[in-house]
């Protein structure tokens, strides 16, 4: 269902700010939907669009070298903010399959992994190289090397990137979360049975 | 004798399904809360692979965040949100979910309908499509937001599959001030640790004025956690939240209840029990805060002005404070109590309990909201609507000029009709001031429930200890 994430190249887009939450990824008058599709267009609403719902041209996304970005790089603390699964599926419908930091917060770090969506965590000096790469417009061209764990450069540089192994081989096998839960369907009974004796009142 | 335990690690440990080798945990969930925004794609995801809700027992319905807070007979005006809350209703139905309908008094903000009605126990893990979950962990449950995959993978296993949390405590020692509630002792916790400070943890609370705290004071405790970065509060279940439990109508009866007191009363962390991470407060260091800017971490005490964005050391916080001013329209140095508001928001899952209203009432009897302030009440559950019309509190608050509404998220994230116009300035006790917010272009400033009252009546941000 979900897809792999394997090896991927493209723009990455600078965006040199701490503290991107989950609302400004995507406002909460797009939440009233019951699909997950179709909120590409609205990522980052308030950021890229005027009053007047014209594209504000000095917004990282709206610049032509950058419309096309597959790869975000962001300041400390990206995600953080509500729950809403809504900011990863706005991400990628509009594209972006990697987002580099130096920290995400819990919840959108999880999303991630759900949708196909490859956080990256590295430390400072790292990440003010790869902004430095992504803020030469379309020639910020990166590739992540998912299997070997490392991003690729515009000038060649290589930069290594740590992933838990577990979340890494669900993402580049584009596995199903349930679908491996219910593996264990056997001993989420036998929990439940002897929570039924220890703690009855449940 | 086996190693002193956290209250966080006797949860965890009790609750292990299953182990893999690089340490991920699958993990049973006892209690699930759902709601109409990250529920949808959930019950899509079950339909189109046929599957079913494992546990529907467990399972909790509510609609809380579309719906109006005006008159509910008539038909819901956003045909999104009406379509939303229509596939909240046929999903709950389709799959024997409990759902607490737009009629039902039990109706409500779904952070405070599972305390109400003993859904939430202490012991259990407690999951919900929204990041407030933390609430819960006021009674002694670990109790986490997720997003709607995972929604998905519980109602589907009742379980998750998790990495632990690293354990923190902070410690607030002494008596709070008079003026000086819950929700000043969190946002006072999130200016000292910052918005990304609890990343990867689960928060215990604990020290004196905690312990002090009502259930509903740690509950706005817990409720703000996310806001620090944590996931899940926690506070050490005790004679208060046993009280509070007692009788409600999914708590534990009879021998049930004897029972689940005795397993609840060893669950609070062991002497010697050791934390990755240890913070200490000063209650009597806490005055009443306020925020001025558009992150939970930007906030000072009323007694304070707006800082400069010279003020930080760091770069990146310097430009993140330009750039908050801006949007507030604020300027360094200005008194915060110099700051004159158009609303003020009474109501969410943070401040929006019986406990809440009754200091708002308290405030607002015999003073009248100010000129040009639109002032909201919502309560946050029809129940605590009913206790507060029959304890007098609406009359005092209708009578002082607020609006008397129905229960619901409301105002907090306006994404229902509640909304802050743009430029407009609000003293909410809801837990964001990000930017849009309350609504696009909107500004938010976060205060207690009796310090949005202090705002509603003066027309500016005030210390609630000044008014005699």
């Amino acid at each position: 269902m979900m897809e792999k994430f394997t090896k991927l190249t493209g723009v990455a887009a600078p965006m040199d700010m701490i503290n991107i939450d989950t609302d400004m990824i995507i406002p909460k008058q797009f939440l009233i939907t019951i699909e997950r599709s179709g909120l590409g267009k609205n990522l980052f609403f308030e950021m890229r669009f005027d009053a007047d719902g014209n594209e504000v041209e000095d917004f990282v996304l709206n610049q032509p070298a950058y419309r096309d970005a597959t790869i975000l790089v962001a300041g400390d603390n990206f995600g953080c903010g509500s729950s809403r699964e809504h900011a990863p599926w706005a991400l990628l419908d509009f594209g972006i399959r990697c987002v580099i930091s130096t920290s995400f917060a819990d919840i959108f770090y999880n999303n991630c992994f759900k949708n196909g969506i490859l956080p990256i965590k590295l430390p400072p000096e790292d990440l003010a190289k790869l902004m430095d790469d992504a803020e030469r417009g379309a020639n910020a061209t990166v590739t992540i090397d998912l299997e070997n764990q490392v991003i690729t450069g515009p000038d060649g540089g290589e930069v290594k990137f740590d992933l838990d192994e577990f979340k890494k081989h669900c993402l580049v096998n584009g596995l199903d979360d349930i679908g491996l839960t219910m593996q264990n369907a056997d001993k989420i009974d036998d929990f439940e049975d002897a929570q039924k004796s220890e703690r009855p009142w449940l | 004798m086996a190693a002193p335990k956290t209250l966080f690690e006797k949860i965890w440990d009790t609750h292990l399904v299953n182990v893999q080798d690089d340490g991920t945990c699958l993990i049973y969930i006892d209690r699930h809360l759902i709601h109409e925004v990250t529920s949808p794609q959930a019950f899509e995801g079950l339909r189109f692979a046929g599957r079913k809700v494992r546990r529907p027992d467990q399972t909790l319905g509510v609609i809380d965040h579309d719906v109006p807070t005006t008159d509910r007979s008539k038909p819901i005006k956003d045909e999104e949100a009406r379509i939303q809350i229509e596939a909240m209703q046929k999903n709950c139905a389709e799959f024997g979910v409990e759902l607490f309908d737009i009629d039902d008094i039990r109706q409500g903000i779904c952070h405070i309908i599972g305390p109400e009605q003993g859904f939430t126990l202490p012991g259990t893990i407690l999951v919900a499509g929204d990041s407030h979950t933390a609430t819960h962990g006021a009674f002694g449950s670990l109790a986490f937001g997720i997003g709607t995959s995972e929604v998905e993978h519980v109602l589907a296993t009742q379980t998750l599959l998790q990495m632990p949390l690293k354990n923190m405590r902070i410690t607030v020692e002494g008596d709070l001030g008079p003026g000086v509630t819950a929700k000043d002792v969190i946002l006072a916790v999130i200016g000292e640790i910052g918005t990304a400070g609890g990343t990867g943890y689960a928060i215990e609370y604990a020290g004196q004025a905690i312990e002090d705290l009502t259930m509903e004071g740690r509950m706005t405790v817990c409720n703000m956690t996310i806001e620090a970065g944590a996931r899940a509060g926690l506070v050490a279940p005790d004679e208060k939240t046993f009280e509070y439990l007692k009788g409600r109508p999914k708590s534990p009866k009879g021998g049930a209840w004897e029972q689940a007191e005795a397993y609840w009363r060893t669950l609070p962390s062991d002497e010697g029990a050791s934390y990755d991470k240890e913070v200490t407060l000063n209650a009597a260091d806490i005055a009443p805060q306020v925020t001025w800017g558009t992150s939970p971490e930007d906030v000072v005490p009323i007694t304070a002005s707006v800082p400069s964005p010279d003020d930080f050391d760091d770069p990146a916080k310097q430009e993140a404070a330009k750039m908050a001013l801006q949007y507030m329209d604020l300027g360094p140095g200005t008194p915060m109590t110099d700051i004159a508001i158009d609303f003020a928001f009474v109501g969410a899952c943070t401040n929006g309990r019986i406990e809440d209203i009754r200091a708002a009432a308290e405030v607002a009897k015999g003073r009248t909201v100010a000129d040009g302030v639109t002032a909201l009440i919502v309560p946050g559950s029809g129940l605590i609507k009913e206790q507060a019309e029959q304890e007098g509190l609406a009359d005092i608050l209708i009578d002082a000029g607020f609006e008397w509404r129905e229960p619901g998220c409301s105002m907090c994230l306006a994404m229902n009709p509640d909304k802050v116009p743009p430029g407009k300035r609000c003293a909410a006790t809801s837990n964001r001031n990000f930017k849009g917010r309350q609504g696009p272009n909107s500004r938010t400033h976060l205060v207690s429930p009796a310090m949005a009252v202090a705002a509603a009546v003066t027309g500016k941000l005030t210390d609630v200890r000044d008014l005699s």
